[in-house]
């Protein structure tokens, strides 16, 4: 499958002083590309959105610009010089701050302790302190006290002390990291008040999201990643949500699926009104209902954190519905463990594939084994079959092209895209009867991409069922037969994936097709 | 990786640590004015026969422990209540063998798994605790410790016999009592029989560990529990079972000697073993190998503590001193040759592959 990638399009008009330039940056980690080829001008003065997918390289991006890994190819340049950060506080020497997703704050001490800590050199700690404090507070509105115990703050609050700690610092350019993340709408509204007074005092702030709607009321431009790179930068009034999801996941045409339809009529799985709440109650997953029959890819469309992963954990026994059934052939397996629902026959390719799919500091062998602890040829009874499970290891290194010297090499040696091979290849193991596939090629280069579509091609020939999730239209469109999108947990359109088009999906994805 | 590689690796981590300790001792030697000389004259000299024997009685018993520790350790269950299970355990065992109730050995074994059951269970109360509450394991097994001392001196008053200052259990009878084996004919200490409980218990962990499925589950929920919540692992039931065979394990320790020495529970009773357990799984990296070693090494250093006083005029707290530092170095060591090995398989891995395809050319990863 080739598709074009347009060009990166030159920075918006008027940008001759860049406060951040980066050309050319690529990085690679061992056998995985996570940045390449990007291009990004953020001109002084603005708010600049940074949008992609989860995994689409931001931040490996924003890591590279902070000082805290170097880039392998390319430029940074900062107000005019090229520059070259060994570690963050190269990064802050220069001006450049950066808020994290996940607060870094000692809940023991005050805002005036947290704020001064490891900065002590700047005001010291005490009354001087104090007084910055309150001066940039006040400048932007924080309305912080300085003497109060950080235990007792909000969300809201904690996340402007974040910011304090970068102003404090002298940062003139913040980079901030998905930080409406964990805020509800009104410290939304609030966070981007604060914004928007900073950049009137002059500052920079690049805004890390994927959240479509905010990007377009805060930011002055946007930059798109997707697969690494930076795709496009538009600005926020030549485009709608939908033209960014579009952008965000790939529009390119797909490859014509020029295959015979396998679909049968045997139904595999029957999912009928699963409701899933988190553990404080609120609705995660509701009205879930959908068939798939044996030789059929359910496609399944959706903005990331729409539920996907709630689903994929539901079906495979690790999270509790408290309504609704599953039904796998003809037996309801809603009650049954993780364990009994793979030893039915169920794959699983899941998400995270260093988390969920496989034991990093273990050998490949070993890898073989997980997930298929009951089953042959690795297990016989009670007891492992090591040379079963070495000899199936060597046959999934053959069949599938997983390139490791050997079946004695750990895990983590490998690359995420050989990783994933490995994991396709077990889980095709067992002859399966559904495979769920969340994010089979997410990570994973070209190659190997390619080459894992055309397994699951083979396998859904030979009547597996597939529950295929994920956020790359090119894939979804290119191997379902039936493609269903999910929004705010709820399953709201069903397509035909010869005649869909991206705008038609990207508008279902974004729900703008219920607001007009 | 070739073998002497992977070999040299492993090794390279504890011989950091001796040196490390080695180092450490000899300079708090000399700030406190000793004779260092005379110290490593003391712990370089190999050990009379009558030492070597009760080396290795105490390697048994440290073995025992090491594995008992190491079985939590494993899946990540920090299990300090070792010290609390095998005083327990060995308690209920000596109390039940002096009840004679059951004939000759029929009684030994009844007793020996009385103390494996009563271990288990008393480690088992933390793995409920953890499972159903949230309790860390740790908080409730050092409370388990404290409390198991109490419940003994409790009941040891109601159900004990006083022998002048103090009181023990009934001894036991002379047909439940376990021989000793004789390893050199001049020396006046034997091996006590049961110490070849620990060669059973070693082949057994590691034949648990490595050939069967529940302890492929074991390892995997210690490796990365989210890959085995996603396996299909029940992690809550097996951290109640790995608890309850780390007890059971526990329970072991005191046998040896009380079987062959002291034949009763009382003050002469062994203490803080479980504690040592803990150092020694941590040497041998929680491999029932390197456990023997580390059992083998802690043992042998006591020993000759104990000469230290005599011959060069040292406190032997010296060596308790060195153990700590080896156990600290160790852990660090281990931690640093650990990240080394992941670069070298990293590059190897790398430079391998980039061999292959230059045979081969591949498309490189131009995303689309």
């Amino acid at each position: 499958m080739t598709t074009v990638v347009e060009p990166p399009s030159p920075a918006p008009s008027g940008a001759a002083s860049g406060a951040i330039e980066l050309r050319g940056i690529g990085k690679r980690f061992p056998g995985v590309i996570a940045n390449h080829d990007i291009d990004i001008t953020i001109r002084t003065g603005t708010i600049h959105a940074l949008v992609g997918e989860n995994g689409a390289g931001k931040s490996t991006l924003m890591k590279i610009l902070y000082g805290v890994q170097k880039p392998d190819d390319g430029t940074i340049t900062v107000n005019g010089s090229e520059v070259s950060f060994a570690t963050p506080a190269d990064a802050i020497d220069r001006g450049i701050g950066m808020v994290f997703q996940h607060f870094m704050l000692a809940d023991n001490l005050t805002v005036l302790e947290n704020v001064a800590l490891g900065a002590e050199k700047l005001h010291g700690i005490g009354d001087a302190a104090r007084a910055e404090i309150l001066t940039i507070s006040k400048r932007y509105g924080f309305e912080l006290d300085p003497d109060e115990l950080v235990e007792t703050l909000g969300v809201g609050e904690r996340q402007r002390v974040e910011i304090l700690k970068v102003l404090y610092r002298g940062a003139k350019i913040i980079i901030l990291d998905e930080p409406t993340a964990v805020l509800v709408p009104q410290e939304v509204d609030a966070l981007f008040a604060n914004l928007r007074e900073l950049k009137a005092q002059g500052h920079t702030l690049i805004f890390i999201s994927h959240k479509l709607d905010e990007v377009l009321a805060v930011a002055d431009d946007i930059t798109v990643m997707r697969r690494g790179t930076t795709v496009t930068s538009v600005k926020p009034a030549d485009v709608t949500a939908r033209k960014l999801a579009e952008l965000m996941v790939g529009s390119e045409l797909p490859s014509p699926s020029t295959e015979e339809s396998t679909v049968t009529d045997t139904v595999l799985l029957s999912v009928s009104d699963i409701e899933l709440h988190d553990s404080l109650g609120r609705t995660e997953l509701a009205d879930i209902s959908f068939d798939i029959h044996a030789g059929e890819v359910l496609g399944i469309a959706g903005v990331e954190g729409n539920g996907q992963t709630e689903l994929v954990e539901t079906l495979i026994g690790m999270r509790h519905p408290i309504a609704g059934t599953v039904r796998l052939g003809d037996q309801d397996i809603s009650q049954w463990s993780t364990r009994e629902r793979r030893e039915s026959g169920i794959g699983y390719i899941p998400e995270d594939r260093q988390r969920h799919g496989l034991l990093l500091d273990s050998p490949l062998w070993e890898n073989r084994i997980l997930g298929h602890q009951t089953r042959r040829p690795s297990v016989k009874g009670g007891w492992l079959d090591v040379g079963g499970a070495r000899q199936d290891s060597e046959r999934i290194v053959e069949e599938y092209d997983v390139r490791t010297p050997g079946i004695d090499t750990t895990a983590r040696a490998l690359s995420g895209g050989n990783q994933q091979k490995f994991i396709v290849g077990r889980e095709m193991s067992g002859d399966p009867v559904l495979l769920i596939a969340s994010h089979p090629t997410r990570g994973v280069d070209v190659g190997a991409q390619a080459q894992i579509w055309g397994h699951i091609k083979q396998a859904r020939k030979n009547g597996l069922a597939v529950l295929l999730i994920s956020a790359d239209l090119d894939e979804l469109i290119g191997l379902s037969d039936t493609i269903r999108v999910l929004l705010r947990g709820r399953l709201v359109g069903e397509f035909d994936p010869q005649t869909v088009t991206p705008q038609e999906l990207g508008s279902a994805m974004t729900g703008a097709g219920d607001d007009q | 990786m070739s073998l002497v590689k992977r070999v040299g690796l492993a090794l390279a981590a504890p011989v950091l640590a001796f040196v490390v300790a080695g180092i450490v001792a000899s300079l708090v030697l000399s700030i406190t004015g000793d004779d260092v000389g005379g110290f490593w004259d003391v712990m370089f000299t190999w050990p009379a026969h009558r030492n070597i024997v009760s080396i290795l009685n105490t390697t048994a018993l440290l073995y025992l422990s090491g594995v008992a520790a190491a079985i939590g350790f494993r899946m990540n269950l920090f299990n300090i209540g070792v010290e609390g299970q095998y005083k327990i355990a060995g308690f209920a065992a000596a109390a039940f063998a002096g009840e004679a109730w059951l004939p000759g050995k029929l009684n030994t074994v009844a007793a020996i798994i009385v103390a494996m059951v009563v271990g288990a269970l008393w480690a088992g109360i933390a793995g409920v605790l953890r499972v159903t509450r949230g309790v860390s394991e740790v908080i409730s097994t050092i409370m388990l410790n404290a409390i198991a001392g109490s419940v003994i001196t409790y009941i040891i008053f109601k159900i004990g016999v006083n022998n002048g200052n103090a009181t023990n259990t009934k001894a036991m009878p002379e047909g439940t009592r376990v021989g000793t084996i004789n390893l050199f004919k001049d020396s006046p200490t034997e091996l006590y029989g049961l110490s070849l409980l620990a060669v059973v218990v070693g082949v057994g962990f590691w034949v648990l560990l490595n050939r069967t499925r529940f302890g492929f589950d074991l390892r995997a929920a210690g490796a990365s529990e989210s890959a085995a919540i996603a396996s299909g692992v029940n992690v809550k039931k097996m951290i109640v079972i790995a608890m309850l065979l780390s007890g059971a394990v526990a329970g072991l320790v005191g046998l040896p000697t009380m079987f062959s020495d002291s034949f009763a529970y009382g003050s002469s009773f062994q203490t803080g073993l479980g504690f040592t357990g803990i150092a020694v799984a941590l040497l041998g990296r929680n491999n029932p190998i390197g456990i023997a070693f580390g059992a083998l090494i802690f043992a042998f250093l006591s020993e000759q503590a104990t000469l230290l006083n005599i011959l060069a005029g040292i406190s032997p707290d010296i060596v308790s001193v060195t153990q700590g530092v080896i156990v600290l170095a160790v852990v660090i060591a281990y931690e640093v040759v650990r990240r080394y090995r992941v670069r070298l398989e990293q590059s190897e891995v790398a430079a391998q592959l980039a061999d292959q395809s230059r045979a081969t050319p591949q498309t490189e990863g131009v995303a689309s």
